[in-house]
This record gives structure tokens, sequence and C-alpha cells, in this order.
């Protein structure tokens, strides 16, 4: 029996030697990506869109699933990643900047930019400055000089508050010196509806969603530094006279937790982007009218550093 | 009459065995806890990924149609409504299978279901243009009323007494509260982290109808008053289908408020089945019977939540704004096949859309045949002995709660709410009103606030909210519950 019982210790051993250098072979199973939002959002659906070509052997060679874990407004999955999730590089993060970059410097959160490490960027969705269809503005000049007039009175709704359209108003708010009101909505469907049916005078939302809607929209301007392919003659902001940046512009891509080692960081960062790039995946995006901007680990480490220093001072009154 | 042209693009034998395969299992999903209509369809769209579009539409169609059907399933044999559309079938519905009669029970639902499904689709399909007009004009205000209108009737609903109703809404009001502010993003009332996210509606149905069902029925079982349903009724297709045709005016006032309540945008879907089952009590010469195993009430309930399903889509395939919380997940169904919602949908994608809507009608019947189908098996899931009746409960139950978020802290609220339930339940006080207070009090707290910045941006919040034919009318309705409530509960105390 105690023979037995050695043998069985001495395999065991074995068998764990054996798994220790287990990231030369990583991946060997299928790799996890948490979505901070519900099934069926525009993060969760573009995140499966993003991640179709996983499987395939010269990308990561495992197919990718996704969990959601929803909960207020992004932060119950962004603080889950960070403090539970594994760190072997089975379970990678979705991210949504601004959102979680504002969200980690007014909350307090279990993450922030430093003990998360970005891997590649698969999407950018600028936020767009709307009216509804029978509004009297054209132009974001009219709206601003009605705004001049009437203090308060230009309602602009978003997707709710510490996200792409509300940093995308506070900047519009500065930089214009119009004393204007914020409508957070309960999501940016909802923030749509508002501006369609003219509850508000005006709205900050997704250039993807607007787009669709053209029919029962006026699009004003984009808040980015260039006009977008789906929408040539909509000009930017700043083309408009108010000098807003692309800090409210949506970006979206996966992220691992720190601690994970740095070889299997470095495998996914060299195969992430080409996966975004794949064929059947750009075709897909493009056919749902989600904007695709592919970013490499260098490009997303520094848009995140600049997004955190900026936010920081464009935040620090409102806390 | 568009629709008829694209009947033959459903009867493919691929469509029809997706159909088949869709209704089957939204019949079973609904009927488990925490797979309400929302959650089966949002994880059924990644499924849909590599069909074509309408094959997808018409699975996921299939799939809203039998969910909200098959919830009434386990309201009705073990008193857990399988989604917020069912509680109101769960008051009546139970009792009946109490009393012996859980397979006539569950025939009004299916029979009662299919009409009001049916009437929707018909609504959707010739009155989409000015409804969708009229969907639009529910802004924060009006939605605001609608809450408030939901909420004037708690107090009566299923409760020992008007103190309790009230007293029981109240805590789901508070329930509501916790976790973020709707608008300025604030953590209230998070005294630990698994508060953070706030109260899931689904995960408050599923603590507040279940565990305290499988502390019941283990508490049965342990002084041995083991409750084996020997008899689950002897009804006839043939006799159910005539009641349920003999109540049409349960049947009229069901699938009118569903298709009413289906358009206005947002959380409204919820709340179809218990305002018709209000309703329809308020008008019905049986109304003594309501809470103690009315066939009206399952009839009222049922035909309100399936009659939802079709109105709900008018403004979401129009203005891409969703009509019930499944709507919006089939928002993103809709955008993952390319097919985007739009005043031009029925133009640019008629193909796909009158598929999908015919589907719709398929699916109807289907569920129906399915429905009477499983309907006579409904003796085996009666005659479960409690103790293995309160592990399968208690199983489901927290399965369920933590496939909502794939949260650990969704389970511990659950338990929490359904052990001081239990209690509660026992000194008079019932489930049904929490649950509506905390469904209502989130819409409440958050339309006022929105309408709220609105109103004082525009000069007066009073006025903005007290202005509009619309707001007018609703508020009339409120005031109007609330005397009748008084007035009918005066004149039962005085027999």
């Amino acid at each position: 029996m105690k023979i037995i019982n050695i043998t069985k210790v001495a395999l065991l051993a074995v068998a764990s030697l054996m798994l220790l250098p287990a990231q030369a072979d990583y991946p060997e199973k299928p790799i996890g990506v948490m979505v901070a939002y519900g099934p069926g959002g525009a993060t969760d659906f573009q995140a499966r869109i993003a991640t179709l070509a996983s499987g395939k052997a010269d990308l990561i060679g495992q197919p990718i699933y996704i969990l959601n874990k929803p909960g207020a407004g992004g932060r119950t999955g962004w603080n889950w990643f960070a403090s539970e999730a594994s760190q072997d590089g089975y379970m990678l993060g979705a991210y949504n900047v601004p959102h979680f970059i504002a969200q980690s410097i007014v909350f307090d959160t279990k993450y922030n930019i430093n003990n998360l490490e970005p891997i590649g960027n698969w999407g950018a969705d600028p936020a767009v400055l709307i009216v509804g269809k029978d509004s009297p503005f054209n132009t974001v000049g009219e709206l601003l000089a009605h705004a001049e007039a009437n203090p308060g009175a230009v309602t602009i709704s978003g997707a709710g508050k510490f996200v792409g359209h509300h940093i995308a108003f506070l900047q519009f708010a500065k930089a214009s010196g119009a004393n204007l009101t914020y409508i957070p909505a309960s999501g940016g469907v909802d923030a749509l509806r508002m501006v369609k049916a003219g509850e508000t005078v005006a709205g900050f939302n997704n250039l993807s969603d607007s787009a669709r809607s053209a029919s029962d929209l006026k699009i004003l301007a984009v808040a980015d530094l260039t006009r977008h392919d789906y929408l040539p003659d909509v000009p930017t902001l700043m083309e408009s006279g108010v000098d807003v940046d692309d800090s409210s512009v949506n970006f979206r891509g996966l992220m691992v937790p720190s601690g994970t080692p740095q070889d299997v960081v470095d495998y996914l960062a060299s195969k992430v982007p080409a996966m975004f790039n794949e064929k059947k995946t750009q075709g897909k995006m493009k056919s749902t009218n989600s904007p695709s901007r592919v970013m490499s680990r260098d490009e997303v480490i520094s848009m995140w550093s600049e997004r955190q220093a900026y936010l920081t001072e464009l935040l620090a009154g409102l806390k | 009459m568009e629709f008829l042209n694209y009947f033959d693009n459903v009867f493919t034998v691929y469509h029809i065995a997706l159909l088949v395969g869709g209704t089957f299992a939204g019949i079973i999903l609904g009927a488990l806890p925490g797979l309400s209509p929302t959650m089966s369809v949002a994880l059924l769209i990644p499924f849909t990924f590599h069909m074509k579009p309408e094959s997808g539409l018409i699975l996921l169609g299939a799939m809203y149609t039998a969910t909200v059907a098959g919830g009434a399933i386990s309201a009705i044999l073990v008193n857990v409504p399988g989604a917020p559309a069912n509680i109101a079938t769960a008051l009546d519905g139970h009792k009946m299978a109490q009393n012996g009669k859980a397979k006539n029970a569950l025939h009004y639902c299916f029979i009662s279901s299919f009409v009001g499904g049916v009437f929707g689709v018909f609504i959707l399909i010739f009155f989409t243009p000015p409804l969708a007009a009229l969907s639009l004009k529910f802004m924060s205000t009006e939605l605001f009323w609608v809450a408030i209108l939901g909420i004037t009737i708690i107090a009566t609903l299923d409760s020992k007494s008007v103190i309790k109703g009230l007293l029981s809404g109240l805590f789901g009001l508070m329930l509501a509260t916790i976790g973020e502010h709707p608008t300025n993003a604030v953590e209230r009332f998070v005294f630990t982290e698994h508060l953070e996210s706030g109260v899931h509606i689904v995960v408050g149905l599923i603590g507040l109808f279940a565990m305290p069902q499988v502390w019941n029925l283990l508490e049965n079982f342990y002084a041995k008053k083991n409750q084996v349903f020997s008899a689950t009724g002897d009804a006839t297709l043939i006799e159910s289908f005539k009641l349920v045709f003999s109540k049409l005016k349960a049947l009229s006032i069901g699938s009118i408020i569903g298709s009413i309540i289906g358009i206005i945008p947002g959380a409204g879907g919820q709340i179809a089945g218990i305002v018709a089952y209000d309703q329809s009590k308020k008008v019905s010469s049986n109304r003594e019977n309501y809470g103690k195993g009315e066939p009206e009430a399952i009839i009222a309930a049922e035909s309100a939540n399936n009659s939802m399903v079709g109105p709900s889509l008018i403004p979401l395939l129009t203005l891409s704004i969703p009509g019930s919380p499944t709507a919006a997940v089939l928002l993103g169904g809709l955008l993952i096949h390319g097919i985007f919602p739009g005043h031009d949908i029925f133009t640019k994608n008629p193909e796909v859309i009158w598929t999908f809507i015919d589907s719709l009608i398929i699916a109807q019947i289907l569920m129906l045949v399915i429905g009477l189908f499983l309907s006579r098996h409904s003796k085996w899931i009666m005659k479960v002995p409690d103790n293995y009746m309160a592990v399968g409960i208690l199983l489901l139950a927290v399965f369920g709660t933590y496939s909502i978020q794939n949260n650990y802290s969704d389970v511990l609220i659950m338990f929490t709410l359904g052990t001081l339930m239990y209690f509660g339940s026992k000194a008079g006080f019932s489930p049904v009103p929490v649950v509506l207070g905390l469904i209502l009090g989130t819409m409440t707290e958050e339309k006022f606030l929105l309408g709220n910045l609105i109103g004082n941006a525009k000069g007066s919040s009073f006025q903005h909210f007290t202005s509009g034919t619309i707001n007018i009318v609703l508020i009339s309705l409120c005031i109007a519950s609330i005397v009748y409530g008084v007035y009918s509960s005066r004149k039962s105390k005085k027999n």
C-alpha cells in the first residue's frame, strides 16, 4: 500500500512539474472575455464579432467565449476583473475608454489603469452632437446662440454620468462657455429616444447609432479630430469653432489583469491586432455599423495614460 | 396585406424546425426561474450569429413568444413566476393548482396567451405607423405617471390588509433605491460591496417567490403534512376553449391593456400582466373570487403579457426604441444581422421583416399546441414529494440567480430576501407588492429625476409634469384608481 502511495505522490509531483512551464503551451484551452455590460448591448456584440476569428491556428489558436458581468455602469465587472479574475491569460476583459478611466477617477474602484494591462483595441465610436429632425437648429453655432440667449435652457441628453457622452458634454460646455444642462439617461438608447421625441433640445450619442437613425435626426458635429467615413458631410466640433478634441471617443478593446505573465501578454499582443483585422471580422464590423479602429498594445498604453491625465483634470471639480 | 406574401418563407423545413425547437425550448426555459424572456433571448443571440438574418430573427421571435407563456407554468404549478410578466398568473393559477385544477389552469393560460399573442401581432401588422408616433409621445413625465398608476394598485393586491399591502410595497420601493443613483451615479445604501449593483428585478423575483416556497415545502415535509395533489383537473380541451371564449371581458381587457403597455417604451412589459389583472378584477362580476383561483384572473393576465409581445416591436422596428426589456435585447439581435430599425425598414428589408412577423403568428400557434400538450403532463410535477420539490426549486433558484449577471452577490441577495419574505408571509405579507415596488420604484425615481431636470431647464418642473394630454389622462387615471380602491375597500368592510 505504502509503495503505491509513494508512487502516486511521485506521479503527482512529476505531473505538477510538467504543468509549471505550461505558459510555453499557452493557450491550451478556450479563453474568456469579461464584458462589463449585459448581453445584446453594443460592447457585448462587438466583443463577440471582434473575437470571432480567435480559433484560427495562425491567430490565437483557441476559441474565445464571452462572460457578461453587468452592473453599476460597468464597475461591478471591472472591479471583479482587477481583483478576482485569473492572471494566467485565460480571462481577458473588454475595456471602454473613457468610461472605465473616468469612473476609476471619480469613484473608489478596485481597478485603475495601473493594475490592468492593455492588449489591443478593436473599435472607436466617436460621440456626435445631434438634434431632432424638426429642430430649428441646423448648426452648432445656432444651437450655441440659443443657449447664450437662454442660459440653462438647452438640455443635452447622454447615456449617463461619466461615459463618453458625458465627457463630450463637459468638454463642449467648457470650450463654448455656454450654460447647458446635461440629462443623464439610463443608457444610449434612451438618450437617443429623448432627442428623437424632442424631449431634450439636443444630445450627445454614439456616431454608429446616430448614423443608423439619420432619418429621425440632424447630426450637427462629430467630437473627434477628423470627420468620419460614415458621415463625410458632418463637420468636427473644431471645424464648427468649438475646441473639443477626441477625448470622448469610445474606444473598445481587450486587456488582462496586471500579474499576467509577460510572455502571455506578449503572445496576446502579437496576435490580437491581426485577429481584429481578419477579413471576415472586418466585414461583419462594417455590416453591423460598428466603427473599427485597430490599435496595438503600445498605442493603447499611451492612449490610456493620455486619457488618465486629461480626465483627472477635467473631472477635478466634479467629484 | 403584404404580410400574406411572405408566409411561404416561413414554411420551409429549416424555419419550421427552428420554430418548433425555439418554441419548445422557450416554454421550458421560460418555466425556469431566472431564465426570463429577456435573459433567454439575450443568451440566444450569439447562436444566431452565423444564421441568415430571417432565420436568426425567427428563432429569437419564437423564443420571445414562448418564454413569456412558459413562465406561467412554474407560476401555476409551484407558485414561482418564471418572469416578472407572470406574477399575476401565480396569484390565481397556483390556487387553482392547489384546488386540484392545475391542468385547467394551464389550458386557460395557453389559450388566452394565444389569443392575446395573435391580437398583438395583428396590431403590429396593421397599426405600426400611427402607434409608432404615439409611442414617441411617452416621455419621462408620461412614463413617471405610468409608474405611479402602477403604484396605486400595489396596496390592494394579494394582501391580508391594505396596511400590509402598503408596507410591502414601500419595502419594495426602498429596495429599488439601493445602488447607483439614476442621474448622478452616486452609490446609495451600499453597506456591503454585494449591494454595489443594487437589487436586480429578477433576483428579487426569484428570492421573494422561490425561497419562501422552498422553506414552506420543507416545513410541510418535516411536519409530515406532505400534500400530494392527486387530482390535477379533468378539463377537456373543448371545455377549456369554451370557458376561455366565454370570458370575453377578461380576454379583451387583457389583450387591449397588454397591447397599449407594449408600445410604451421601457419597462412597461413587465407590468402588463398585473395591470390587466387589476383592471379585470375591477369590472368583473366574480370580483370576490379573485385570489382564490378565478379563471378570469389567469385569462386577463396571460392574454395581456402575450399581447404585449407584438406591439413592443412597433417602436423597436421603426424608431429603434424598445417597447419592453426583451425588445431592448432584440435590438442587439437586429443590429448583429445588419438590420437597422427605421421608418423604411418595411421597404428596405421587407423579406426579413415580414418573414419575421409572419413567423410570430406561427410561433403563437405552436406555443398553443406545445403548451396544451405539456399541460397533460402537469401531474408529474404536482406529484413530486415536497422534499424533492424543495431541493429542485432551490437548485434552480441558485442557478437561475447566478446566471443573470454571473454574480455571486446576487445569490446572497436572493437568499436574504427570500428568508425575510418567508417570515413576512407568516405575518400575512405578500411578495407581489414587494416585487411590484421594486420594478416600479426604479422606473418612478429615474423618470421623476429626468423629468425634473428637463422641466427645470424649461422653467417649471411642476408645469412640465402636469401639462400635455397624455399626462392629464394618466393623472386622472391615477386619481380614479385611488378613489376606486378606497371606495371598494369601504364597501367590502361594510359587507
